[in-house]
């Protein structure tokens, strides 16, 4: 699944009510390029991530993917699927669909959406099962799974899809610490693959390792970026370094 | 006080029990009908298409705030005067035409409210994967509203089979109407009564038990 598509955004904006939460924000990912974002809560991380798959629609700005650019002031209601269908997301919250089993949850989007044979995407499911180490839970619904299984199928779900851009919203913040590694293993694998990922996470030793690129961002904006090294080790901007002054101290002492 | 006469009622039986089938006839289909038109309108309630959701809530405002009875009685002996198309509609379908709008009324509601109860992950995560609108609704979101909503729509099914008793004051033969020709015949309304009633009974306590049944069935996907 070596992804071939460049991405491109730009002037990206987006408020909810009175509050600005991106700002004009532009960015250019490489094909296979491994991007992180990190930064304080609250300072449109998530948002970014939910703009780029229009699951939150922008209030302007311009994503392009490949051949396929949608603008925001345009973006019609096929514009939007297309972009769906050419990015995939890995939810905070894993979202599985209840009512369908680890493979079901797998097969579903590559026979309705995909419109692959049931046999096919079953095959495809049974795969993936198999690599993310689930595949004696193929036919257990999302309820009977723990917390690291059910994102390890959602990280297998959106691996399916074969995207152009996978998109990892916190993908390991709201599990238990014992689950956070295997989750953390998975993701390592796929970015083995070359698929190009945009993650947002506050695990900082995790972002180091795996990214080509680290963002900051604060307050709507891209503060600064660069790779890991550069961006942890000798940060320019003043909150990037209270930032990282801030995580490390948790780190370390975490009470 | 005299005594029950037993005898008359145990013969009452068989011939009451040739009226099920009607009873539950209208019922079902009425069910079947009212379960379709309820559905739509309450995915319509959902999405608020423009002005069609003037009319759907005109519908659901009416049919639940005017009584059965009535509603049954403007379809059968109101219509026909207005609509000439209408006048040969007879007892049987003018009550489950009743039963099929009154009730959908009251049905979309609860579905409408089961939709709305679907975790917002799960919308997110249908429209994630590229989903159309449809697909979603149909793979995703009804299917789990369906759970959701199971134990009121049967409430209303049940409600249903009594209300098939109206169609008596449409002039059908139904259970209720056998019922009362038995009765004004051997004057005995208390023994006859007492048969119907618990003829109901016993088919709503049936239904109950495959209740139960279908909301395990519904519930596997949940179990942990």
């Amino acid at each position: 699944m070596t992804s071939k598509a460049a991405i491109s955004i730009k002037g990206l904006n987006k408020s909810f009510g009175d509050t600005s939460v991106l700002k004009d924000i532009s960015l250019d990912i490489a094909p296979g390029e491994r991007v992180v974002v990190i930064g304080p809560s609250g300072t449109g991380k998530s948002t970014l991530l939910r703009c780029l798959n229009y699951l939150d629609r922008p209030d302007s700005g311009t994503i392009r993917v490949g051949d396929l650019t949608v603008e925001s002031a345009k973006a019609s209601r096929s514009d939007i699927l297309a972009l769906r269908r050419r990015t995939s997301f890995v939810f905070q919250n894993y979202a599985l669909f209840a009512n369908k089993t680890a493979r079901e949850n797998i097969t579903q989007a590559l026979i309705t959406v995909k419109g692959q044979s049931k046999q096919g995407a079953a095959t495809r499911a049974d795969e993936i099962l198999r690599e993310t180490g689930l595949i004696d839970k193929a036919d257990s619904y999302p309820a009977a799974l723990s917390g690291g299984q059910q994102q390890r199928v959602g990280i297998g779900r959106a691996m399916a899809l074969d995207a152009d851009l996978m998109l990892f919203d916190e993908p390991t913040s709201a599990l238990d610490p014992e689950w956070v590694g295997e989750v953390l293993d998975l993701m390592r694998r796929v970015a083995e693959k070359h698929q190009t990922m945009l993650i947002v996470t506050h695990e900082m030793q995790f972002a180091r390792e795996i990214a080509d690129r680290i963002i900051f961002m604060s307050d709507g904006q891209i503060v600064e970026q660069g790779p890991p090294e550069q961006l942890l080790e000798n940060p320019q901007d003043p909150r990037t370094k209270a930032f990282l002054w801030r995580v490390s101290k948790v780190a370390v002492d975490p009470y | 006080m005299r005594a029950l006469d037993v005898e008359y009622m145990w013969d009452l039986v068989p011939v009451l029990l040739g009226y099920v089938p009607l009873t539950l006839f209208m019922a079902l289909i009425g069910m079947f009908f009212a379960l379709i038109l309820a559905s739509l309108m309450a995915v319509e309630r959902v999405f608020r298409v423009p002005v069609l959701d003037i009319f759907v809530r005109l519908f659901i405002s009416f049919f639940r705030g005017t009584p059965l009875l009535v509603q049954l009685f403007l379809f059968y002996y109101g219509l026909p005067q207005v609509l000439a198309f209408l006048t040969t509609i007879n007892g049987v379908t003018a009550t489950i035409m009743g039963l099929t709008l009154h009730f959908s009324a009251y049905m979309a509601e609860s579905i409408r409210a089961a939709i709305l109860g679907v975790d917002r992950s799960q919308w997110e995560a249908s429209q994630a994967v590229g989903m159309t609108q449809t697909q979603m609704m149909g793979h995703i979101i009804l299917p789990q509203a369906t759970r959701v909503a199971a134990p009121t729509l049967v409430n209303y099914f049940i409600d249903m089979i009594k209300g098939t008793s109206l169609a008596f004051t449409l002039g059908v033969t139904e259970l209720m109407g056998a019922t009362q020709k038995e009765a004004a015949g051997s004057f005995l309304y208390f023994e006859a009564f007492l048969v119907v009633a618990a003829i109901y009974w016993i088919m709503v306590e049936a239904l109950s038990f495959a209740q139960r049944h279908l909301e395990t069935y519904l519930n596997k996907a949940y179990a942990r």
